[in-house]
């Protein structure tokens, strides 16, 4: 039987600074500190576990250019059991884990809330003239990428070569309805034909199938094996290869397909004949097709387009469905199968009809209606602007608001999400204890809380099941326990003493 | 859109978001030319003025 699919999305967010030289890492540390410096945030992340060098095909690999973990730059915790720091020049914001799709596409969007305001709170400290823009894309047109994770726990039972073959089948095809669309292509490849409007910013960047690279060489499946809870029972699929969506329908389509995919690979039932011969090249190619005709050559001889093997894999994804006994996906599968569905008999039929569903579709509504209102060239810099400000966080200048798409998130979880985190994960305690008690919480990560009680030693509580540490399972020590120090008791044994100096 | 995609079930965890089942309606074409018209006249109040200076000057670091 499949694992449950806790998931997260992490998104490193574009950032400009007009008016005055600014390095995108002071840009980014001043956004992140006007969100935590209100007392409410935990401003310390704790590093303990972090392992980027491990390979999930052959344990440590210290010869891959994995990124070096960055501990002197800006990096909290805050109480919806988000993490909100800089990486790599660029404020980036991961969202909780979450038990359920809905959720995720929940804290998403209580994600680009908390940038919002972040924004305007980091724009107010700024000078007359001056000011700071951010943007929920993956591509600046020049050449440099920068990432939209999405994380899925998965068994450690799941071979890992079985897992990446049939998962690159799922991320070259997915494109058409993942895809945020991208005016240009990046880093041609010889003898390619220059489409001006491709549908996936990311798709351009991947050179491998397999890898443990996120910066250079960034391969199609990323083997970090870096599984943050107990590694004999779970590995974390860290996915690099996606684009960051505006649509909250693209969001959960994006998460909930790859989790039924994820757990049809577990449950062995993913259909085998569906291996693409070269992923690789296949992945621009699909992407710079918006015909979505263009077929690939299969390892069975077949030649197939990104939309039949979709319909293949959702036709198999009915029948696990109609099998399972319990939802891996926290009760949403059905609706994640009855929405890719349509999705896909729209992208075969009328993918005009997508264009407030879609991402590649609804911002090739609006380049091309602009295109031919003027009379603009496919160059003209004005359709590029286009493509940029569709992802534009501010609410002035952001395009994406205006075009009325379909939503699936109230405003008011929305809000609600920014501050509280999920009652169902671990997420409830890490967010919870940084409520509660801020000033004895001295570090936090995703697999434990540090609590300094005034006493020799720091005390960690560490959470290696994401599935402890929920509402049903702590709430009520929260409710009876008046200190931090009766928290500790009430936990006894699961208290560990940090003898040595964590390092922060 | 249709109401296929919109018609969809709240989740009936409290404080879980469903899909909005906002009714769309029909729209004939006149109707649908007129509201890209009008997103056009927002984006044009909005768009960089200096495309050309904007979009060169949108340069990133990059990231994972």
């Amino acid at each position: 039987m499949a694992t449950e699919k806790i998931c997260g999305i992490e998104t490193e967010y574009g950032i400009l600074v007009t008016g005055m030289e600014m390095s995108p890492m002071t840009a980014s540390s001043l956004l992140v500190n006007a969100y935590t410096d209100d007392g409410l945030s935990l401003r310390a992340w704790d590093f303990e576990h972090e392992r980027p060098d491990i390979d999930a095909r052959s344990g440590w690999n210290p010869t891959a250019d994995y990124p070096e973990v960055e501990m002197l730059m800006a990096n909290s915790v805050l109480s919806n059991g988000s993490r909100f720091y800089v990486d790599h020049a660029h404020p980036e914001i991961s969202t909780p884990e979450c038990r359920s799709i809905r959720d995720v596409v929940l804290y998403d969007r209580a994600s680009e809330e908390i940038i919002r305001q972040s924004l305007s709170r980091a724009n107010r400290r700024l000078p007359d003239g001056v000011e700071m823009r951010l943007y929920k894309n993956n591509s600046d047109g020049k050449g440099n990428s920068y990432g939209c994770h999405e994380n899925y726990l998965v068994s450690r039972h799941t071979p890992f070569g079985a897992l990446s073959t049939f998962i690159t089948t799922h991320f070259v095809s997915r494109q058409v309805f993942t895809g945020a669309g991208k005016v240009g292509v990046e880093q041609p490849r010889e003898g390619e034909a220059r489409v001006w409007y491709q549908i996936s910013q990311r798709a351009d960047f991947f050179e491998e199938p397999v890898g443990l690279e996120t910066t250079v060489r960034r391969p199609i499946v990323n083997t970090r094996d870096e599984p943050h809870c107990d590694p004999s029972q779970w590995r974390r699929l860290h996915v690099i290869v996606g684009d960051a969506n505006m649509s909250e329908t693209a969001t959960f389509l994006k998460l909930g397909s790859t989790a039924i995919v994820l757990a049809m690979i577990e449950d062995g039932v993913f259909p085998e004949s569906l291996v693409i011969n070269d992923p690789v090249t296949e992945i621009r190619r699909v992407s710079h097709d918006i015909t979505m005709t263009h077929a690939m050559h299969m390892r069975d001889g077949s030649y197939k387009t990104a939309l039949e093997i979709q319909d293949e894999i959702l036709q198999q994804a009915i029948q696990w469905f109609a099998q399972v006994e319990s939802d891996p996906l926290g009760g949403d599968s059905q609706e994640v199968i009855r929405l890719w569905g349509d999705v896909l008999a729209r992208l075969n039929n009328d993918p005009e009809s997508l264009t407030d569903t879609i991402d590649w579709i609804a911002k090739r509504r609006i380049l091309e209606a602009m295109r031919i209102r003027d009379d603009l060239a496919y160059d003209h810099p004005r359709l590029k602007a286009i493509d940029l400000q569709y992802h534009e966080m501010s609410e002035s200048r952001g395009l994406y608001p205006k075009l009325g798409c379909l939503t699936m998130c109230q405003q008011v979880d929305v809000l609600r999400a920014m501050s509280l985190p999920p009652s169902d994960t671990r997420a409830f305690f890490r967010g919870t204890c940084i409520s509660t008690w801020p000033q004895s919480v001295t570090s936090a990560n995703w697999d434990s809380v540090v609590f300094d009680v005034g006493e020799a030693h720091l005390q960690r509580i560490p959470m290696m099941n994401p599935l402890k540490g929920t509402k049903d399972h702590v709430g009520h020590l929260f409710e009876e326990c008046s200190t931090v120090q009766e928290l500790l008791l009430r936990l006894g044994d699961d208290v560990e003493s940090v003898v040595d100096d964590p390092g922060w | 859109m249709s109401e296929s995609i919109r018609q969809s079930k709240t989740s009936s965890k409290e404080g879980q978001s469903g899909l909005v089942t906002e009714q769309s309606g029909d729209h004939n074409s006149a109707e649908l030319v007129d509201a890209l018209d009008d997103i056009l006249d927002q984006i044009d109040e909005v768009l960089e003025q200096n495309a050309e200076e904007f979009v060169k000057n949108y340069v990133q670091k990059g990231g994972q």
